[in-house]
């Protein structure tokens, strides 16, 4: 079977990191499927954990009273689930489901915070692994936004 | 002059074989010469001067031959005045059609080479036929994907065609759209986010992409983030057009025309004119 720490450092998000930082991450790691159609976590609720996807899809949903829930995007194999385990006051500003089997690496935001105030190299090393995450989810809400295959705007052939 | 091919500028009576909707606002036409049958070869990318009579000419990439090799189709959407006039096209009825015109993708360039297909809303209309040419001789080609992003899960065209697509011919295909409800269990999110989720080797790949020109700017710029180079991304550009072989210069774009040059350009080629705001 493969050790926690093995699958951890295989995934994109984690590739590359030393090993002193590898064990620590794996401190607050625990292995954690969910079946299609189950809440990962709920919009509002407290962010207390960060998630890497091994396999499987999830969809991060917006709920507006008295409208269908939305789907805004989906993560999958390869991808992180979640930043605001780290960035105050720690909810969740979505909804996320699983879409089908998902299995994850579940880990601690509050141990995670904690080994990275203790140590602002793993810190480090954290956020800038997730900042280019944040940027391009940053770059594909304004294409979103700007609805570019839409009648009016200057379509491709 | 050669009197046996019909003046470029003379568009040919063509007859409306079938029509069918695709999406809610796409349709797709299958025209056949009328009287005697004239040449059906055009190469992928490839476009037709569409004549509604009385109402306008509108160029449309050919998204395939017809099925008995007799004609073409041609993938629509209804826009504006004339893909309006052609969506109220029955069977039996004549438009006037001129070409095949312009460049096509670059299907022999890229033997040897994976193939990224990247196409956005009614962009995957000009890029079935390359599609289909990739299929047609798969041996020749290393990994092929598409990806290909729409609006919403119901402005996707072609759902019919993907599993072939996957199953018979090993293409790797992911579809995203926009924005979706529930009833969806596909992707969600830009196209461009689907590059890292598909295998190719960026040092030998050739990438095609259509779609809405900002979707294309980002497109090429995630590519040549994942290592594949200039002069292997094919894109095309899209000018309004007149006469379509280059001489009222209506579609000049610089130095070049769409309509002779283009519409697929090698992106290196166009770079410094692709993000102008106005040309
Ligand atoms: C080389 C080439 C190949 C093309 N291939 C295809 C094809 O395969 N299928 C296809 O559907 N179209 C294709 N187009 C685009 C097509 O030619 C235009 O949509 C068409 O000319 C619009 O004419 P219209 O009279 O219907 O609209 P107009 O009456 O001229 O325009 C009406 C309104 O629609 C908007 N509009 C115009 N064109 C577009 C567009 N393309 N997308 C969104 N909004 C638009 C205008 O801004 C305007 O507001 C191609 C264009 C080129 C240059």
């Amino acid at each position: 079977m493969k050790s926690l720490q093995s699958i951890i450092e295989t995934h994109p998000f984690f590739k590359g990191l030393d090993e002193p930082y590898l064990e620590l991450v794996t401190g607050c790691a625990s292995n954690v499927r969910f079946n299609a159609g189950e809440f990962i976590y709920r919009q509002d609720e407290e962010a207390d954990t960060f998630y890497i996807i091994r396999q499987g899809k999830v969809s991060l949903e917006i709920c507006q009273p008295g409208h269908e829930p939305m789907v805004l995007q989906t993560v999958s194999e390869g991808e992180i689930l979640g930043w605001a385990w780290i960035v105050p006051p720690y909810h969740w500003k979505f909804d996320a489901q699983a879409v089908e089997l998902t299995r994850t690496i579940a880990f601690d935001g509050k141990c995670l915070r904690n080994k990275c105030q203790e140590d602002h190299g793993l810190g480090y090393e954290l956020l800038s692994r997730l900042l280019p995450v944040v940027g391009k989810t940053m770059d594909a809400s304004r294409l979103q936004l700007m609805n570019v295959y839409g009648i009016k705007s200057s379509e491709g052939v | 002059m050669n009197f046996s091919e019909p003046d470029p500028m003379v568009p040919q009576p063509y007859k409306v074989r079938q029509i069918w909707q695709e999406t809610h606002d796409t349709f797709s036409l299958d025209l056949e010469p009328k009287g005697p049958s004239l040449h059906s070869e055009f190469a992928p990318g490839q476009f037709n001067m569409l004549y509604a009579f009385g109402v306008g000419e509108v160029p449309i990439s050919i998204s395939a031959c017809s099925k008995n090799g007799d004609g073409w189709i041609h993938t629509i959407r209804d826009v504006g005045t004339v893909t309006h006039a052609l969506h109220q096209l029955r069977e039996g009825d004549t438009i006037g059609l001129r070409g095949p015109f312009g460049s096509a993708w670059p299907i022999d360039e890229s033997k040897g080479s994976d193939v990224v297909i990247m196409a956005g809303g009614i962009g995957l209309a000009p890029l079935r036929p390359a599609l289909y040419a990739l299929m047609e001789s798969r041996k020749n080609f290393g990994d092929i994907a598409l990806l290909y992003g729409a609006r919403k899960p119901e402005d996707l065209l072609y759902t019919d065609e993907f599993e072939s697509w996957r199953g018979k011919y090993g293409v790797q295909v992911r579809v995203t759209v926009d924005n979706a409800d529930r009833t969806w269990s596909g992707n969600v999110g830009v196209v461009t986010t689907m590059i890292p989720r598909v295998n190719f080797d960026p040092l030998q790949t050739v990438a095609m992409i259509c779609g809405p020109e900002i979707m294309m700017r980002y497109a090429v710029l995630e590519l040549r983030q994942n290592g594949v180079s200039e002069e292997n991304i094919y894109v095309t550009m899209e000018r309004n057009m007149k006469c379509a072989v280059g001489f009222c210069g209506h579609c000049q774009f610089g130095p070049a025309f769409i309509c002779k040059d283009g519409p697929v350009f090698r992106y290196d080629r166009v770079k410094p004119l692709f993000s102008l705001r106005e040309v």
